[in-house]
């Protein structure tokens, strides 16, 4: 679905009169698959370069060096901007600054009306996009009068109506309060188990990533792990070095390990870290059955 | 002495069909030198509240008293208020103007109608505090990255020297690194300097480690006042309200619930791991 | 501080006069401040007003809550109309030391004042049954001929529509910044000029900022959904006239009508 090779991005820095005054490296030689139907997370701090990469999957920056495809398209190329931008629809940071019509329903069918999407066929995309967010009854309403949560789903549901192969979410919740983080989180895990579309999900929020097919953190413009969300909330010195979150629980048996208790390192629910403790009584694999287990099988499969 | 809030309330748009009841019978109590968490869920109040305790909104009924004065008096000084108890507004980033760092903390004391050199030296010890490096006193407060724009932002309530501190969530929008920076700065803050800070959030596990005590609101009411541990025992209230006890609260309360006989009081991973070693060694012996 | 004002303010419920295109809504109103001017007797002004009448009660728009968004200009009525009644010339019927009021002024008065009044109340109609979405497309529609002497119609409307939706939004901005920097001692309320200019400095620098932010948001928001000017773009809502929209055109030109007639014959 998307491909980077050698992505490098410079952003130039200009002087008080507009002058090329120098380039900072945001994004250094990042490598980059990611199959159709994946759910990716990206974490990393601010400045680690993460929502530059975002901006090059949706052709709204462009390479200094390497190449990037969105389904096979380059995104160098010009005459396919407006595909990629159609495949690969984005969702940005800030709520308020991403809605542009007064109604709800109006700013869903924004995207299609620029594509050229005939006007009966936008109706049947609006009303299909809010259903799956869930705004539907929320149609007439002016943007004005939702809540941050609200407001990303109806953003997201603007995305849908382009029929993309892809949605990058760029923190979405960044702004928003623990409902409205787990509203717009769980509408992008249903598009992708549920339609089956690829989610690239940028955050610095580490429980949005638990449930990912596949966690990348970026640190310095570079791809810092790599991995499934077990195999990096493991490495908690690790993680804790790029000055990013575990899940508490990942770090209690961590300490606890520290301590000299024998348990596996990559426990990643509260459930685990009971079965673990409880010793003798559940073996250390049932306990780490269960959702976790099958999520990982369903994943191979899709690969 | 400190605040006294005797049973506001606060309605918007009073009197139109829209009218929305914000506050609902509130009465605390505000001592000096305190620690405070105050938790609710966008709607709640909370906001609200801190903008009543200086003065920037005026309950519909019910008094406010500082030290003893009713802040609605007609002869009450609002701008002292005003000075001694700080408010630190959402996003604060948002508020500076200045041509750099330590010009913008400077508006503040200087608004108090101090001299320059007063001013100055308040501000320089304010961004101190804030844990800012000294290189950035004169940038553009725009060149700043979001965390040291904060600490700015933050610096220029704090260099008017209030008694009472309030920050509303200091800590929303940032990574966690930037998180960890500003709620480390404000705990060594307390720790620091003689005041009270009320620490406005939706994040149990944000404040449960550094305040002494929590307030919760809920639908415009007071609903819990009292220490971190005794608050999270009503883990199933809290969730009713869209809040949730810290993470470790859960891991505890499973593990107890499995038959490992752990007190559920732990509220960071450090007492949470040394429960349960002492409980290991409990069986042991 | 600022959502107290409900003049003119969309009123969403379902009504003839909300279903009319709003392209007859814009052209009926404009026609309808005209016929106000062109009419100049107690029998044309009765025709005003019944009209607004007829109108008001085909919106489904109650008339108390139009009448409270009217509360807000009744100050800007009241001057219109002291100044007339005392300071027009003429015959003198009433007086009290440097203030008179005479005969001319009386009439002229009460006749701004109903004018002025059914102004307000027919172009609130508009505003109360139009979404301002719709406004802007029946503006882009109506202006449309205009393109061909290379007026960038699209782009104005589009402009429009931007404003609209931002405004209420850099409203409450301008509302917390004035808190947040009162919280620091800043002082709005001064009287004097100079103080009161000097300080608008720490509002207006942050709202600004804010708003070049927004924009700059916004306009990567727009280009990210393939926005790429008024080419090629389809229409989710598009405008098309009904047989109720031709019904009312030719209502419109019967009241226009008789509003010149009642000049001629009153």
């Amino acid at each position: 679905m998307i491909k980077i090779q050698k992505l490098i991005h410079d952003y130039i820095k200009r002087d008080d009169e507009g002058n090329a005054a120098g380039t900072q490296r945001a994004i250094d030689g990042v490598d980059l698959d990611v199959k159709a139907g994946q759910f990716i997370a990206v974490l990393g701090h601010n400045g680690s370069g993460k929502s530059t990469l975002a901006k090059h999957l949706n052709a709204l920056l462009f390479p200094t060096e390497g190449t990037v495809w969105v389904d096979g398209l380059d995104t160098k190329d010009e005459k396919n901007l407006w595909e990629i931008r159609r495949e690969a629809g984005m969702v940005f940071q800030n709520p308020d600054n991403q809605i542009i019509a007064q109604v709800v329903e109006e700013d869903v069918g924004f995207g299609p009306e620029n594509i050229g999407v005939p006007t009966e066929e936008i109706w049947q995309r609006v009303e299909y996009s809010l259903k799956t967010v869930g705004m539907w009854e929320h149609r007439k309403k002016s943007p004005n009068r939702l809540s941050g949560g609200q407001k990303q789903r109806v953003s997201i549901a603007g995305v849908i109506a382009m029929e993309p192969k892809c949605i990058i979410l760029d923190e979405p919740t960044a702004m928003l309060d623990p409902n409205g983080r787990r509203e717009v989180i769980s509408a992008a895990m249903k598009l992708n188990r549920t339609k089956g579309i690829t989610v690239i999900l940028i955050t610095h929020y580490m429980e949005e990533a638990i449930n990912a097919d596949r966690i990348i953190v970026m640190d310095r413009g570079k791809v810092a792990m790599q991995g499934t969300p077990r195999e990096i909330f493991s490495q908690v010195e690790r993680m804790k070095e790029l000055q990013l979150d575990v899940p508490q629980v990942t770090l209690l048996a961590h300490e606890l390990r520290g301590m000299g208790l024998k348990i596996p390192d990559s426990i990643l629910t509260k459930e685990e870290l009971a079965a673990a403790l409880m010793g003798g009584q559940t073996s250390q694999n049932s306990g780490l059955g269960g959702d976790c287990a099958k999520k990982e099988a369903a994943h191979g499969d899709q690969n | 002495m400190g605040i006294k809030i005797d049973d506001i309330c606060f309605e918007y748009e009073r009197g139109t069909a829209m009218q929305v009841t914000a506050l609902d019978h509130i009465s605390a109590e505000i001592p000096d030198n305190q620690f405070i968490g105050l938790i609710g869920h966008t709607g709640s109040g909370k906001s609200t509240l801190v903008q009543t305790l200086n003065g920037l909104l005026k309950p519909t009924s019910g008094h406010i008293y500082y030290n003893g004065e009713d802040i609605s008096g007609e002869k009450f000084d609002k701008k002292k208020l005003r000075a001694d108890v700080g408010l630190v507004f959402q996003y604060p980033e948002h508020q500076l103007f200045e041509i750099d760092v330590l010009t913008d903390v400077m508006f503040g004391p200087k608004n108090l109608g101090l001299s320059d050199a007063e001013a100055k030296k308040r501000a320089l010890e304010a961004l101190e505090s804030v844990h800012m490096p000294e290189k950035y006193y004169k940038s553009s407060p725009f060149d700043l990255s979001g965390g040291q724009k904060r600490r700015a932002a933050i610096a220029g309530v704090l260099a008017m020297r209030p008694k009472i501190l309030i920050l509303d969530e200091p800590t929303a929008g940032l990574d966690p690194k930037g998180r960890d920076g500003i709620l480390g700065m404000i705990s060594d803050m307390k720790k620091n300097l003689n005041m009270t800070i009320i620490l406005v959030s939706h994040s149990m596990d944000d404040v449960a480690r550094y305040v002494d005590r929590i307030m919760v609101m809920g639908g415009g009411k007071l609903l819990y006042d009292d220490e971190p541990v005794k608050v999270f025992r009503h883990v199933q209230e809290l969730e009713n309200l869209g809040l949730a006890a810290p993470q470790i609260t859960y891991i505890m309360k499973l593990l107890k619930e499995k038959g490992l006989d752990v007190s559920t009081d732990a509220l960071t991973v450090e007492q949470a791991a040394a429960e349960i070693m002492a409980h290991r060694r409990e069986l042991h012996v | 501080m600022f959502d107290t004002i409900t003049l003119g303010q969309y009123y969403q419920t379902d009504s003839l006069l909300h279903r009319l295109d709003p392209r007859v809504k814009l052209v009926g109103t404009f026609v309808y401040l005209i016929s106000l001017f062109v009419v100049d007797s107690f029998v044309g002004y009765i025709a005003a007003a019944l009209f607004l009448a007829a109108m008001i009660m085909l919106s489904n728009v109650p008339f108390r809550y139009i009448v409270r968004g009217m509360k807000t200009i009744v100050f800007l009525l009241l001057i219109t109309v002291v100044f007339n009644l005392f300071l027009t010339p003429g015959e003198v019927i009433w007086h009290a030391g440097i203030f008179k009021i005479t005969r001319e002024g009386l009439t002229f008065a009460i006749k701004m004042a109903v004018r002025l009044s059914l102004l307000i109340l027919g172009s609130s109609i508009m505003t109360l049954t139009t979404t301002p979405t719709q406004l802007t497309d029946a503006l882009e529609s109506l202006l449309r001929p205009l393109k061909k002497i290379h007026v960038p119609v699209h782009e104005i409307a589009m402009m429009m529509s931007i404003a609209l939706r931002f405004i209420p939004i850099l409203m409450e901005e301008t509302d917390k910044i004035m808190k947040a920097q009162i919280a620091r001692g800043a002082d709005f309320e001064s009287k004097n000029i100079v103080k009161k200019i000097k300080s608008m400095v720490p509002l207006l620098v942050p709202l600004f900022i804010s708003a070049f932010r927004r924009a700059n948001d916004l306009a990567m928001a727009m280009e990210a959904r393939c926005y790429r000017g008024g080419e090629g773009r389809t229409k989710m809502k598009p405008l098309v006239y009904h047989g109720r929209d031709r019904v009312a055109y030719m209502v419109l030109l019967a009241f226009f009508a008789i509003c010149i007639l009642t000049r001629i014959f009153f």
